[in-house]
């Protein structure tokens, strides 16, 4: 994809309209034009006062010198108005249309990137985007327009002054950006990447703290941070530069034309081809016109930095959606059983299948453990049941209707993950919470939690349910932190729950405690479990254990035919009831 | 200038030097503007009145050239100074901000998005650039012009330089009417800007679990309501500012009118020739010029300010750990000296309830002590006192009889292995993140550290093997893989002390069985605190202490626990 695909395609989602523009457009072409009317009439007051001609001579120029100075600073403030009326919207539209298109890809379809890298392209590259119209294609358009007519005008009064202003004025419009464009562009690509690379060691720095801390690696992290600085730096002064460039010529072009257009001007008022009155008028007019020129470097700059954003953007959101809803989705069951038949999956094409032929039931009365080594396949198969990834083979049934054949709202409002590494947003124990029910009272969340385990501690503390829990849990014990998304599992809809690794942060008295509660809950209420595990300790409440191993299901059955069965779970309750 | 403006001139060398170019670079424009305007009439009244050639306008249309290219080169350099010395600003927060949260906080995070804090870290310098490139060379240019202006202007014609000097003060008294409103708008717009910033950062991290509740459609509907509000919020107050800015504008613009028709009056007396008229018209603009884009300028300033404001409240932050002391005691060694916790009380801010209690335990040299508990007992704040990652509130952890606190803190942590709870992988390589326990262990070291921890067959099943690159924008680990790449740094360091978090929370009974014997093995000779809640690695202990509400609630010889 070319950046002026991807600036089209900005456009496209930034849905502006065809009003909004036209009235920016307008009115900051008549802003220009009427500080230009009111310099150049002003200059031909005073020249033609200077002729000492009866005072009534002057009334028009006076009048018009009044009009046009109230009629600029009004059309200015309309300009101001409608042209950050259209930016702001903009801006809106576009943020929200790109993270739209983001969610489809999480989390099988995301690009490899950092968070603070996503982060900074969402954030300053969708800022950035919103100078496109304002700070990127208004200028030129509004600088062909007001060239045109200030050429038209000065040819009025003189043809040769006419042509040189033109000629002056174009010769800056396009010099002056190409010159700074070709550095902006330059720097701009490399600099948003240095910039997002510079934000993910600060981020580094500051979530890894205790980690660079503890094991005195804090010289090479600050280090890291140091070299990226430098790069941003780097950048960032040949950006100054060129953009100092900038400034200094577009002043220097309003006095360039000024004094050119006065240079052809002078004979011509000698040889009586233009009246001596209208010298001023033209000059001065020459240098107000130059006002539209002002922001074209600025322009040049924004439009290659635009491009560039738009690229990266698209770069993110523009590859395969990994799970789509289907055009036309089945009405969903009641969510009572969720079955996989053969599943298979895999990352990548180039890669083995994490997972093989594996065969499930899941359903409401039911208890199902997942056990196996680490590594072999546990949380993906999980992901799988919450649809967040797609099986390449196999059947995935939910009431015996194909996965892809719902909405995967319908499929997650039935099938309830608790992920292995669920998110806590930086906000309060409730802000989390209520992501799973926005509408859960605050009794409703005190009962969850205290199933959880929380409930007393929650009592005691100062703030209750509006205790913040930092960056990522952060305020939190490792139980605790653990405790809040499961709490956050039970508060949601959905009667098939999965669990990956629910207690493996808690001791062995909450666990169970916790597991009997969840067991209970399953076979008097209308919800199914799925719980994976490392702990073989009170395995006997589960229905059936299957045992993942390498990506297959290597054993299956209930603790006590496992036991006996000599396999991998027999042996790993022998490891842990010898080492006891 | 505002109290954040005067702390940045205090404290940074380079923000005052940036100030003092853009003073002199002021100066030389206002001196450039007048000559410019006298030079500009020059050429033409002649023209105009008595069509001269151009051999006669030639000096003055030469002079009128200079000037506009010496305004060029002050254009461009109040542009680049300032950007870069904006840029110089920034670096030297940022490194500043990194420094400090690595010395004096590094385990309190705020309730802060990091997110947020690097966004303003990283991108704050657009607005800081602003306020070195645009409002302070405006600020200097809106004293000095006027003044240069109308000091030229008075003995020329004094009834222009009343006009002008009546309808400044005007405009001055608006301008600040403006500015006082600008600066609280330019506050709460701040504040929604950050929020839309740091909730995409959060959106972003916490789009699978958004997904699974089915809250990441609605969040887009969030995000564009925020968006909605925010730019109707902000038109409305700009609606205002705009309006403000209309007066001022009819102010500069009737000025100027006032003056072009009072010279045209006293043209026509002949009380004034042309040649003066012209150079005041064209000076009269000039002089309101920077006083009104001072306005605007001020508006961008406020968020350029804002930014660097936000970096120093995480600066002045009370630090956590206390810094270390001009001499510090030399390191003794926990291998060596018993560790003791002496009724150590640490309350975290926010809470009523202290996460250690005025507990009081010891190490014994060479000891193997399993730390277990329920959840928030307060196991991992002992660990991170350990670790030095914080200091007691009250009481003291002592080694050898020293008191941590007197003893530097890097020397003491470079005797350590530790374990956290939740490990951090970072964005390199897998031997680089295991080198981070031993920078200068070569790959046979690194090699056998992994095979320890139960990681080599991982390894060895990874496309590039030792180089395969890791963390955010890598391969995922599994949580068990994580947990055994953090455990094989802990085992590639020669340490005295052994602070284990819970290290085999997420691996299977059999791995977690060997390990808690390999744990055993390699750390033979040292001091070891495990804490955890599995069995294998509470066997493997000499001794178990049982911690609740922030206590010591019992030691039991292993036996019991189970
Ligand atoms: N995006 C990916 N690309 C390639 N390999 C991956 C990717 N994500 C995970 N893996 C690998 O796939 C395997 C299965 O991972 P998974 O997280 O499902 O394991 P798990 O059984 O849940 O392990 P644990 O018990 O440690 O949590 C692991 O070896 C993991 O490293
Ligand atoms: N940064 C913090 N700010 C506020 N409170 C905190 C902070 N860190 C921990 N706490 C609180 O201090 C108490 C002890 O926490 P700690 O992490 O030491 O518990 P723990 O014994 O390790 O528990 P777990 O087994 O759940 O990991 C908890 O109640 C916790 O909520
Ligand atoms: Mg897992
Ligand atoms: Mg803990």
């Amino acid at each position: 994809m070319t950046a002026t695909r991807a600036l089209i395609a900005a456009v496209r989602q930034a849905r502006i309209g065809v009003w909004l523009p036209i009235a920016a457009l307008a009115t900051t072409i008549g802003t220009v034009v009427l500080g230009a009317a009111l310099l150049g009439t002003s200059g031909y007051l005073i020249s033609r006062a200077a002729q000492q001609p009866p005072i009534l001579a002057l009334g028009v120029a006076m009048v018009l010198v009044r009009a046009f100075s109230v009629g600029r600073a009004i059309m200015r403030y309309l300009e101001r108005l409608t042209t950050h009326e259209l930016a702001l919207g903009a801006l809106a539209r576009l943020r929200s249309s790109f993270v739209a298109r983001l969610i489809p890809l999480v989390p099988a379809g995301l690009p490899r990137l950092r968070a603070a890298d996503l982060m900074s392209r969402f954030t300053s590259d969708v800022d950035q985007l919103q100078e496109l119209f304002l700070r990127g294609l208004l200028p030129p358009i509004a600088a062909v327009v007001v060239i045109c007519m200030a050429g038209v005008a000065a040819g009025v009064m003189l043809p040769a002054a006419g042509v040189v202003l033109a000629v002056v004025l174009i010769a800056f419009a396009v010099l002056v950006p190409v010159a700074t464009g070709a550095v902006a562009r330059a720097a701009g690509r490399r600099q948003a990447r240095a910039r997002a690379d510079l934000a993910a060691r600060v981020v580094d720095v500051l979530e890894g703290a205790p980690d660079i801390v503890a094991w005195g690696v804090r010289d090479a992290h600050l280090g890291a941070v140091e070299r990226a600085n430098d790069t941003v730096m780097r950048l960032g002064r040949r950006d100054a530069y060129a953009s100092g460039v900038a400034a200094g010529l577009s002043g220097l072009g309003a006095q360039v034309a000024a004094l050119a257009v006065l240079i052809v001007a002078v004979p011509a008022v000698r040889d009586g081809r233009m009246s001596g009155v209208l010298l001023a008028a033209l000059v001065l007019m020459a240098l107000a016109v130059f006002e539209v020129l002002v922001p074209l470097p600025v322009a040049a700059q924004n439009l290659a930095a635009c491009g560039q954003a738009a690229l990266r953007l698209e770069e993110c959101v523009d590859r395969p959606i990994p799970i789509t809803d289907p055009d036309v989705p089945e009405v969903p069951g009641p969510g009572r059983s969720l079955s996989l038949r053969g599943a298979q999956v895999r990352f990548a094409p180039e890669q083995e299948p994490v997972l093989s032929g594996i065969d499930l039931d899941l359903c409401w009365g039911r208890a199902v453990a997942i056990v196996g080594p680490s590594g072999s396949g546990k949380t993906t198969l999980c992901e799988v049941l919450a649809r967040l990834r797609a099986i390449e083979a196999g059947a995935a049934l939910l009431d015996g209707i194909p996965l892809d054949r719902l909405r995967q709202f319908d499929v997650r409002r039935a099938v309830t993950l608790v992920p292995q590494d669920a998110y806590l947003f930086p906000t309060s124990i409730a802000g989390n919470l209520r992501i799973a029910r926005p509408d859960a009272s605050d009794d409703e969340l005190l009962d969850v939690l205290s199933r959880a385990g929380l409930g007393e501690w929650v009592d005691g503390l100062p703030d209750g349910l509006e205790t913040h829990v930092g960056q990522d849990g952060g305020l939190l014990s490792g139980g605790q932190r653990q405790r809040v998304t499961l709490a956050r599992g039970l508060l949601a809809p959905g009667g098939l729950l999965v669990l990956d690794e629910p207690t493996s942060h808690l001791d062995a008295a909450s666990e169970a405690a916790f597991l009997d509660d969840a067991h209970g809950a399953s076979v008097t209420d209308r919800t199914g479990l799925c719980i994976v595990t490392h702990r073989l300790a009170g395995m006997e409440r589960f229905d059936e254990i299957v045992v993942i191993v390498d990506g297959h299901v290597r054993e299956r059955g209930t603790h006590a035919e496992l036991v006996v069965s000599g396999g991998w779970y027999a042996d790993t309750v022998r490891a842990t009831a010898v080492a006891a | 200038m505002k109290p954040t403006q005067r702390r940045l001139m205090r404290e940074s060398r380079v923000a005052r030097r940036a100030l003092g170019a853009a003073a002199l670079l002021a100066l030389i424009q206002a001196v450039l503007t007048v000559v410019w305007a006298v030079a500009l009439a020059a050429a033409i009244a002649p023209v105009a009145m008595n069509g001269a050639g151009l051999t006669q306008v030639r000096t003055a249309i030469i002079v009128a050239a200079c000037a506009a290219l010496g305004r060029a080169a002050v254009a461009w350099g109040f542009e680049s100074t300032g950007r870069v010395g904006a840029q110089q600003v920034m670096s030297e927060l940022r490194l500043r901000l990194a420094a400090h949260v690595l010395e004096a906080r590094p385990l309190t995070q705020g309730t802060d998005s990091t997110g947020e804090l690097a966004t303003v870290a990283v991108q704050g310098v657009d607005g800081l650039e602003l306020v070195f490139a645009r409002y302070f060379p405006q600020m200097m240019l809106a004293i000095v012009v006027p003044i240069a202006a109308i000091g030229w202007i008075i003995p020329t014609d004094w009834v222009s330089a009343a006009i002008l000097a009546v309808t400044i003060p005007v405009i001055i008294i608006f301008m600040i009417l403006i500015g006082l409103g600008a600066d609280r708008r330019a506050k709460a717009r701040w504040a929604a800007m950050q929020m839309l910033g740091g909730r995409f950062f959060e959106v972003v991290r916490g789009l699978t679990t958004l997904r699974v509740h089915g809250r990441a459609e609605a969040q887009v509907a969030v995000l564009e309501q925020v968006g909605e509000d925010y730019r109707r919020e902000t038109m409305s107050t700009l609606r205002l500012a705009f309006l403000s800015a209309l007066v001022l504008e009819l102010a500069a613009a009737l000025g100027t009118a006032m003056v072009a028709v009072a010279l045209g009056i006293r043209l026509v007396d002949g009380g004034i020739g042309l040649q003066a008229s012209l150079a005041v018209l064209i000076l009269a603009p000039e002089v309101y010029q920077p006083i009104r884009q001072l306005g605007a300028q001020f508006h961008a300033s406020a968020d350029g300010m804002i930014a660097a404001e936000e970096i120093f409240a995480v600066l002045d932050a009370p630090a956590v750990l206390d810094l270390p002391s001009a001499s510090p005691a030399p390191s003794p060694s926990p291998a060596r000296d018993a560790i003791v916790l002496d009724d150590v009380r640490v309350a975290y801010p926010g809470r009523s309830v202290p996460a250690l209690d005025g507990i009081s335990l010891a190490l014994a040299p060479g000891e193997f002590v399993a730390l277990v508990g329920p959840s928030g007992a307060g196991k991992t704040t002992v660990a991170s006192l350990l670790v030095r990652l914080i200091d007691p509130t009250s009481g003291a952890v002592r080694v050898g009889g020293i008191d941590l606190r007197q003893i530097d803190a890097d020397a003491w942590r470079s005797r350590i292995a530790w374990v956290p709870q939740r490990p951090r992988i970072f964005a390199a390589t897998v031997a680089e993140n295991v080198r981070v326990a031993n920078p200068v262990a070569d790959e046979a070291q690194v090699r056998e550290a992994l095979r320890q921890a139960g990681a080599d067959t991982l390894v060895a099943e990874m496309p590039d093997g030792l180089a395969t690159r890791l963390g955010e924008g890598g391969r995922r680990l599994s949580a068990g893989e994580a947990q055994r790449i953090s455990l094989a740094r802990a085992f590639l360091r020669d340490a005295d002390l052994f602070v284990l978090d819970e290290p085999t929370a997420h691996l299977d009974g059999v791995l977690a069985a060997e390990l808690a014997q390999v744990i055993r093995r390699l750390t033979a000779g040292a001091t070891t605190l495990a804490v955890t809640h599995r069995q294998e690695l509470v066997h493997a202990a000499d001794r178990v202490i049982r911690m609740e509400d922030g206590r010591v609630a019992g030691a039991l010889v292993a036996e019991a626990v189970a």
